[in-house]
């Protein structure tokens, strides 16, 4: 998977946890969401970590460093219009 | 806390800058019902809430709110991009862009600094619940008249889609609010 489709990826699972954790919020006893909503959390951690691994890290204080670099100032930041294209400005395929 | 994630929780990629639609859609920024009003509304709130359901929904309907907040942010800066003078004059912006620049501010359409009298924090759940279903309300029709003068579909598409969590948020609200009522019919209990 390339930058865009991790992200998509991450994206659409992320979207799902979030409303299932509103949900869950008011139906703390629907045991059938919550085995789907720690599916989906699972899914996203190891999409996550792939992405994390390939084009730096995507949370603060959460995620690790490149160790010889602090590569955080220099990945796209979301509100650019770059963030979402692949390829990006970001130093793809680098790491 | 709040751990920041790069990345927007639903994407921003608007092909043409549009100063135009930038200056109405700020009103989501900054404005009355807005998704600022909407957090600080939300993560305020929850101090005082009553029933872990409905401070649990508090918390987490206001920090979704935040990345509503930084939606709308994305959306006026790409629209706002490379803006020439002529459009900048064309669109109106020229009162907003001699304060500003280019540059967020929190403010409605009409150019009003975004401000605390928008928001109620009452320390009664019943009604912070209710001023919380009417805010969602609001800001669903809000939506609706943005995406009524809107002709871009990168615009219309992630404003379509904050218009629906207002709907769901509306929702888990008045489910929360039953969870209170019930709450304090329990210690209003006679024997
Ligand atoms: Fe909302």
């Amino acid at each position: 998977m390339n930058r865009k489709e991790l992200l998509e990826k991450i994206s659409r699972l992320d979207f799902l946890a979030t409303d299932l954790h509103l949900y869950l919020d008011t139906h703390p006893h629907d045991k059938d969401i919550i085995e789907k909503y720690n599916i989906i959390v699972n899914e996203a951690n190891q999409f996550r970590r792939k992405y994390e691994e390939n084009f730096g890290p995507l949370c603060s204080y959460r995620s690790p460093s490149d160790p010889n670099e602090w590569t955080w100032k220099d990945d796209p930041f979301p509100w650019s219009a770059e963030f979402a294209k692949n390829p990006c400005n970001c130093k793809e395929g680098v790491r | 806390m709040w751990i920041y994630e790069k990345k927007l929780e639903y994407p921003i990629s608007i092909k043409r800058s549009n100063p135009k639609l930038a200056k109405i859609i700020i009103e989501q920024y900054g404005g009355p019902d807005g998704e600022l009003a909407a957090s600080m509304r939300y993560l305020s709130q929850k101090f005082t809430m009553v029933t872990p359901e409905a401070r649990a929904l508090l918390n987490d309907i206001g920090t979704e709110e935040l990345a509503h907040l930084e939606m709308i942010g994305a959306m006026v800066t790409q629209l706002t991009q490379n803006a020439t003078r002529k459009e900048i004059m064309d669109a109106g912006l020229d009162p907003n862009y001699v304060n500003h620049g280019l540059a967020i501010y929190p403010q409605s359409a009409a150019g009003i600094p975004w401000t605390a009298s928008y928001i109620q924090s009452k320390g009664d759940p019943v009604s912070d619940l209710y001023e919380d279903m009417a805010a969602e309300e609001k800001a669903r029709s809000t939506y609706e008249y943005l995406i009524d003068l809107m002709d871009d579909p990168d615009v219309i598409e992630p404003l379509r889609f904050l218009r629906e969590r207002e709907i769901v948020h509306t929702q888990r609200f008045g489910e929360a609010l039953r969870y209170v009522k019930e709450y304090f019919d329990s210690k209003r209990m006679f024997y």
